[in-house]
């Protein structure tokens, strides 16, 4: 029994796997929209600089806490 | 002037309703409480990403009884269980990453919102909500107070769970894989190096490379055949004919092969068309989620209206349970759902969606209202004639055309062009096949597969819809948005364009007047008014209306000469009302414009203007259109703007007045039974019919998110002197398809002298084919792009 046919077995079920992979995420729906998430992932950090100072309260209490 | 734009929505601020809150300056009261309702939540990074994002919460009181009928929510909501509601809503204001930012944080301004999701592209926002403490009409009327108004209509109502169909992307993704896979394993044969290591793990490879094809040939591959077997057997020669062939005598073969041991097979090639076909039709596939170009009445329509009942209680009540003789009420800016008679006093309707004229209709007690009109001002009640189905703008569709959504009435471009390659191919293959038949049995039976394979017309397939499908985003983003690739090619061939009137060469807003001279002091306007009075000229008539009240007085002499003007001597004045020459003051003769000079007592005093109500670079865009095109005019008024219009545009272009929805519709088909390809471009629902039985309809809209008839394209009002433009643009697009199927076949020719000669080789049919499938994309792509720059 050669190596190779260990190597390709191996090489098609990775492959295979990564299918599997992408026809879940299409089934999950993540392709409906191609738009929002790219605008979406920019938000969290401007809400942080927005409220800084509420950001240090609940810092400074949990250091409390702790 | 100053010119200070509003914080909230960004609409110019009239100084004397200007408000400062927090040292921003607000239009009006309710921009300034969505301000209020931000910052108190610690949302006001909501104006961090975009300048002014918002809009002016509406009025809506009442307006969403409706969602207090638990059919009704139970009708909208897309899932729900104990302690989870979701529901997703149609919000025409979303419209930057502002309006994504604030809808996703609803949960911080209404508790018993738990997540809430945008999609952009289809203007939806989709709520997850515990019904135990919160409802779905406090979200409407949350979303309502902070500019966010859902719409809400009985298309809504009726529309089932909607499937989204992915197949296509299923079928990419498994051809992707295969032939990605095939690649690689194919890959130590194209060199044929007669090595001891690759001989001896031939039969693995091959067979390995045979069971990776079979998921592509069976599943992605599936569409062709089912359209190829559709076309033969309705006699038609589509492009899919060939391309199944191919598909299938390139697996067929390849079996062969391999099981004999002949050779490596074309299982490459095969996957790679495939998954690259496949990809064209995803290109091509471009849709505008946000538009829907199959629009009938009930998008139009409320799903619920109120019902005063016998008792004098009032009740929310499904439209479709309306009956003869209910007794309804219709709050400001509500839709008339029926026709009806008017019980109330007094009524102001506009009846824009119906005509497309935004001028109010004052309908009095005992009157007459038909549906489709909008009550502006009071609540006004009205008793019921007809059921929503028997009225008469519902009663419009349920003409053949909208019935009858022929699938495909024409022949695509490609289909024709197959009409000769496909017996042209069959020919050339058994001409070869017999040929070789009586030198050498073996090599008749390659070439004649060969031959199929090589000139399986990938690229022919192609071309069309990745011109389309480039020409489609294109005039998307200049604001032409038509329903597919088709339309384009429909485009190209029409010969006669037929213009509404109304609404479409006119805009929708009132024509403003101007004055332009010596102010009038206020004697002086009271006895314009008067003078006014007596005069029936259309003229006349607006500016009547435009000249503010004044008091009654009588003319003591009064002569109107028709097509110059008034003379009219009121209280000892003489006034003189009327054109240039009747005043002979004035020397100046300006077409463009139309103005009424006026005269008093002998002294010019200046003239009114009529700011022209058609749109800009109608002349210019009527003259450039009638040197190709023949040119209709349809109206549904009456010819009293006759002069004016044929003044303003070319001699060859007809004009039709008096036209009903259902004339409009015949004329359009007579136009057509006389060889015509017409398009017809309107507004309102009173072309609807018109529209449908156009070959190409095209709607035009001031705010292409609101409203438009069923129709084939949508146009952005404001790009309406680039029709011609768009035009041109459609038949240089043909020319490029033309061109590129030039190209293609130059390829075919190429491929097909190997396989003539029988000496294609897997490697040559692996090279040619992506390599043809690049040169035509790319062709296409610059060429529709160069198109579109050059004016």
């Amino acid at each position: 029994m050669s190596v190779i046919y260990i190597l390709i077995t191996v090489s098609i079920f990775v492959a295979v796997l990564f299918l599997i992979a992408f026809i879940k995420a299409v089934r999950s729906g993540q392709y409906d929209d191609d738009y929002t998430p790219s605008v979406r992932m920019l938000f969290d950090d401007e809400i942080v600089k927005e409220n800084p100072n509420k950001l240090i309260q609940t810092q400074t209490e949990k250091q409390k806490s702790i | 002037m100053d010119t200070e734009n509003c914080f909230h929505c960004g609409n110019e601020i009239i100084k004397k309703d200007e408000i400062v809150f927090d040292e921003k300056k607000f239009c009006c009261n309710g921009c300034k409480t969505v301000y209020e309702i931000f910052s108190q939540n610690d949302l006001s990074c909501y104006y961090d990403f975009q300048s002014s994002p918002g809009a002016t919460p509406q009025d809506i009181q009442g307006k969403y009884d409706f969602l207090d009928n638990e059919d009704i929510v139970n009708k909208l909501l897309e899932f729900q269980e104990n302690a989870t509601h979701i529901v997703s809503l149609y919000i025409p204001h979303i419209h930057c990453s502002s309006c994504i930012w604030i809808l996703e944080n609803l949960q911080k301004l209404q508790p018993g919102i738990s997540t809430s999701q945008v999609n952009f592209g289809e203007k939806k926002v989709r709520v997850t909500f515990n019904p135990e403490q919160t409802t779905l009409k406090e979200i409407v009327y949350l979303l309502s107070s902070i500019g966010y108004e859902p719409y809400i209509s009985l298309e809504n109502f009726d529309e089932g769970k909607k499937k989204i169909d992915r197949s296509l992307i299923y079928k990419i993704g498994v051809a992707f894989f295969c032939f990605g896979n095939i690649m690689l394993l194919s890959f130590p044969e194209y060199f044929e190096v007669e090595e001891f290591w690759i001989n001896q793990y031939r039969g693995f490879f091959r067979w390995l490379i045979f069971a990776l094809s079979l998921p592509t040939f069976i599943y992605s591959a599936s569409g062709y055949y089912v359209s190829a077997w559709k076309s033969m057997k309705s006699g038609l020669l589509n492009i899919d004919i060939p391309i199944a062939l191919g598909i299938v005598v390139m697996f067929v073969r390849s079996t062969v092969d391999i099981i004999f041991d002949y050779g490596q097979g074309f299982f490459d090639s095969m996957a790679g068309l495939i998954f690259f076909m496949l990809l064209g039709k995803l290109f091509q596939q471009k849709t505008y989620d946000f538009l829907s170009f199959e629009r009938d009445y009930k998008s139009y329509f409320p799903i619920a209206i109120t019902k005063v009942l016998p008792n004098g209680t009032e009740e929310s009540v499904q439209v479709y349970d309306i009956e003869k003789g209910d007794r309804l009420l219709i709050r400001n800016q509500e839709l008339i759902p029926v026709d009806g008679i008017l019980i109330s006093e007094k009524a102001s309707i506009d009846y824009s969606f119906v005509t497309g004229e935004a001028v109010l209709m004052e309908k009095k007690s005992g009157d007459k209202i038909f549906a489709g009109g909008k009550q502006m001002g009071k609540v006004i009640e009205m008793e019921v004639l007809f059921s929503v189905s028997q009225s008469y703008l519902t009663q419009l569709w349920s003409n053949d055309v909208f019935q009858k959504r022929v699938e495909q009435q024409h022949k695509t471009i490609t289909d024709r062009i197959s009409r000769y390659f496909t017996p042209a191919l069959l020919a050339l293959a058994v001409v070869s096949f017999v040929y070789w038949i009586f030198i050498d049995v073996t090599t008749a039976f390659n070439v004649f597969t060969a031959i199929l394979i090589v000139a399986c017309p990938c690229a022919l397939a192609l071309t069309a819809p990745f011109t389309l499908g480039n020409v489609l985003r294109i005039l998307g983003n200049r604001k032409f948005y038509l329903k597919n690739a088709l339309v384009v090619e429909q485009l190209a061939k029409v010969d006669t364009i037929v213009f509404d009137k109304t609404g479409t060469i006119t805009t929708n807003k009132k024509t403003s007047i101007t004055y332009e001279g010596t102010e009038l002091k206020h004697s002086e306007l009271k006895l314009l008014k008067n003078v006014l009075r007596g005069s029936n000229h259309p003229l006349s008539r607006r500016l009547y209306e435009f000249i503010p009240n004044q008091d009654k007085m009588e003319t003591s002499n009064f002569e109107e000469i028709i097509g110059k003007g008034i003379f009219a001597e009121i209280d000892g004045n003489t006034i003189k009302l009327g054109s240039s020459q009747f005043l002979k003051t004035m020397t100046e003769n300006t077409h463009k414009k139309t103005k009424v000079h006026l005269e008093i007592n002998g002294v010019y005093k200046g003239s009114y203007v009529f700011n022209n109500q058609y749109r800009k670079g109608l002349e210019q865009l009527f003259d450039n259109l009638s040197k190709k095109y023949n040119l209709v005019v349809l109206s549904g008024d009456n010819d009293g703007e006759r002069k004016i219009l044929e003044k303003m545009l070319p001699s060859t272009a007809c004009l039709v007045f008096n036209q009903k929805p259902e004339q409009k519709l015949g004329y359009i088909e007579q136009l057509q039974k006389e060889g015509k390809n017409v398009m017809m471009i309107g507004d309102g629902l009173n072309d609807a019919g018109a529209l449908a039985q156009s070959n190409v309809g095209i709607s035009i809209s001031e705010n292409v998110n609101v409203f438009s008839p069923a129709c084939d394209g949508i146009l952005d009002a404001t790009q309406f002197d680039k029709i011609a433009f768009f035009m041109k643009y459609s038949k240089n697009a043909m020319k490029t398809i033309y061109m590129s199927f030039g190209l293609s076949l130059l390829y075919n020719v190429v491929g097909l002298s190997f396989a003539v000669t029988g000496e294609l080789s897997p490697i040559v049919a692996a090279i040619i084919m992506p390599l043809s499938t690049i040169t035509i994309v790319s062709f296409v792509t610059i060429m529709t792009n160069a198109f579109a720059r050059s004016k």
